[in-house]
């Protein structure tokens, strides 16, 4: 379960969050969505412990992030995958050993099951004999799946995906969108997807909480989203309401 | 009050970086008893810090050794006979020159592509990627570079050395009509071992410090393509500067 409590963080004069109050239950999906800059990445970075509030509480599974040693808060960051926005992959590196970083790292030296481990994450989320590519071979789309792949060798509890859709076309969205499904379904992971996309939203997420100006503006069910009267989340939604 | 407020501003401001250079360096040495574990990661960092920088080393020594000859001559020249040439060149090289320009060198070949690396992978969202893999950065990225330049750079002095001496023994013998047993007896007969392990020990410090200040550069790194050019500059302006600092003081110590 993640709690975070009363977050509030500044850079320099900029406020972006300014007491963030939000509980996560372990299995639920939720999307966390709001304009450019309304702090969403940032809160984000806060739960994995890469940035220090500067007030508040951040806790994973009882583990206070602000408090916690470091071997403690990077044996907690084993245990979440995150998606990164660019995907993140290390250009000097293959796809395999991109995908297998986390675990050789972590102590496995046999390249054997290493490979056939890559070879099945990568096949899950729908890739294959692209294992001795570079990343830079590869297209938005797959770069993204690469990366997940990565995410999920660690046997994730849970997915954080930052921007999963952005900047890709809408089909490659679509199969983004179907993939985090079927493999949240399948690996009953806690997922947290930030997002601008509300078509991703309605389509994955079983809750959504919509950030403004470093606050939680609403939290509620899709459905209860397209319903609101409120003219401010309106005219954050009303670009992808379906005439 | 502006030229205060401003010096009191570069003044926190060095202090701090100071302060921040200090933890990263703490905390690289940290990581030295995983090394056995990390020694993958620590070689493929000496052969791209040391291998790779040998031709340029080269190139540099050899053309440093023969400038060195002909800047001896000219200063004995109805003053002092040129049969001390070898003593004279042989000494600069091992005590200063050697040392200080394969540093100056590292710190524009190694130096500022450590800084330029990290500063992509920083920029690239690649640490973070790293983070939340539960790998530090500073075990991953930061000891095997640190300990790869303490270690590199000497051994490149080294063949700096030789080739300099070599390059000052071309124009002597060539140019300057010295004979090789003539030169060769003039550096035995002024050599102190002292000048050459002083000049190899100053570069321990040259290597570490050069490749630290790439990676705490480059790990500050912001502001996308514009910001990793910046990271470049800085860290080899940062480093040179370091370089040329830390001889005075080395110097004032050992010899």
């Amino acid at each position: 379960m993640i709690e975070i409590k009363n977050l509030k963080k500044s850079f320099g004069e900029q406020e972006v969050l300014r007491g963030i109050n939000i509980t996560i239950h372990d299995g639920e999906t939720v999307a966390i969505i709001g304009e450019s800059g309304c702090g969403k990445s940032v809160l984000l970075k806060h739960i994995i412990g890469l940035l220090q509030p500067d007030s508040g509480t951040v806790t994973v599974d009882g583990i206070h992030i602000s408090e916690a040693k470091e071997e403690q808060l990077y044996s907690l960051r084993r245990r979440i995958g995150f998606l990164f926005q660019s995907a993140a992959l290390f250009d000097s590196m293959t796809v395999y050993e991109n995908v297998v970083l986390g675990l050789w790292e972590g102590g496995e030296r046999d390249t054997a099951k290493l490979r056939l481990v890559a070879t099945e994450k990568l096949a899950l989320v729908g890739l294959r004999g692209i294992l001795d590519s570079k990343p830079a071979a590869l297209s938005g789309g797959m770069r993204k799946r690469v990366g997940l792949a990565r995410a999920l060798a660690m046997q994730p509890q849970y997915m954080f995906y930052d921007e999963p859709t952005t900047g890709l076309d809408p089909v490659t969205s679509d199969q983004i969108d179907d993939l985090i499904l079927s493999l949240s379904h399948r690996l009953s992971t806690t997922n947290l997807i930030i997002t601008h996309d509300l078509f991703t939203v309605r389509r994955i997420a079983k809750r959504v909480i919509y950030l403004d100006k470093g606050l939680v503006y609403f939290d509620g069910t899709p459905e209860q989203l397209d319903q609101t009267t409120d003219p401010q989340t309106l005219k954050f939604i009303e670009r992808f309401q379906v005439k | 009050m502006q030229p205060v407020r401003y010096i009191g501003r570069k003044t926190y401001n060095f202090l701090s970086e100071f302060g921040d250079i200090s933890r990263l360096l703490a905390k690289t040495f940290s990581f030295i008893p995983r090394l056995k574990k990390d020694r993958v990661l620590l070689f493929n960092q000496m052969a791209s810090i040391g291998t790779n920088s040998l031709p340029l080393v080269v190139i540099i020594g050899f053309f440093t050794g023969m400038v060195s000859a002909w800047q001896a001559a000219s200063q004995f020249k109805g003053l002092i006979s040129l049969s001390l040439l070898g003593s004279a060149v042989s000494r600069a090289i091992f005590m200063e020159l050697g040392p200080v320009l394969t540093a100056i060198i590292i710190a524009g070949r190694v130096g500022a592509s450590i800084a330029a690396e990290l500063g992509t992978m920083k920029v690239t969202e690649q640490i973070d990627a790293l983070e939340s893999l539960g790998i530090s950065p500073v075990r991953y990225l930061s000891t095997p570079r640190v300990l790869a330049g303490t270690i590199m750079l000497p051994i490149l002095t080294i063949f700096a050395n030789l080739i300099a001496l070599f390059g000052a023994f071309v124009v002597a013998n060539f140019f300057l009509g010295i004979s090789d047993k003539i030169f060769f007896d003039s550096v035995k007969r002024f050599f102190h071992l002292k000048d050459i392990f002083g000049g190899l020990f100053k570069t321990l410090f040259f290597g570490g410090v050069t490749a630290l200040i790439g990676v705490h550069v480059g790990l500050r790194t912001s502001g996308g393509a514009e910001g990793v050019g910046k990271s470049c500059v800085r860290a080899f302006v940062l480093s040179a500067s370091m370089v040329l600092i830390l001889d005075y003081i080395l110097w004032t110590i050992i010899f």
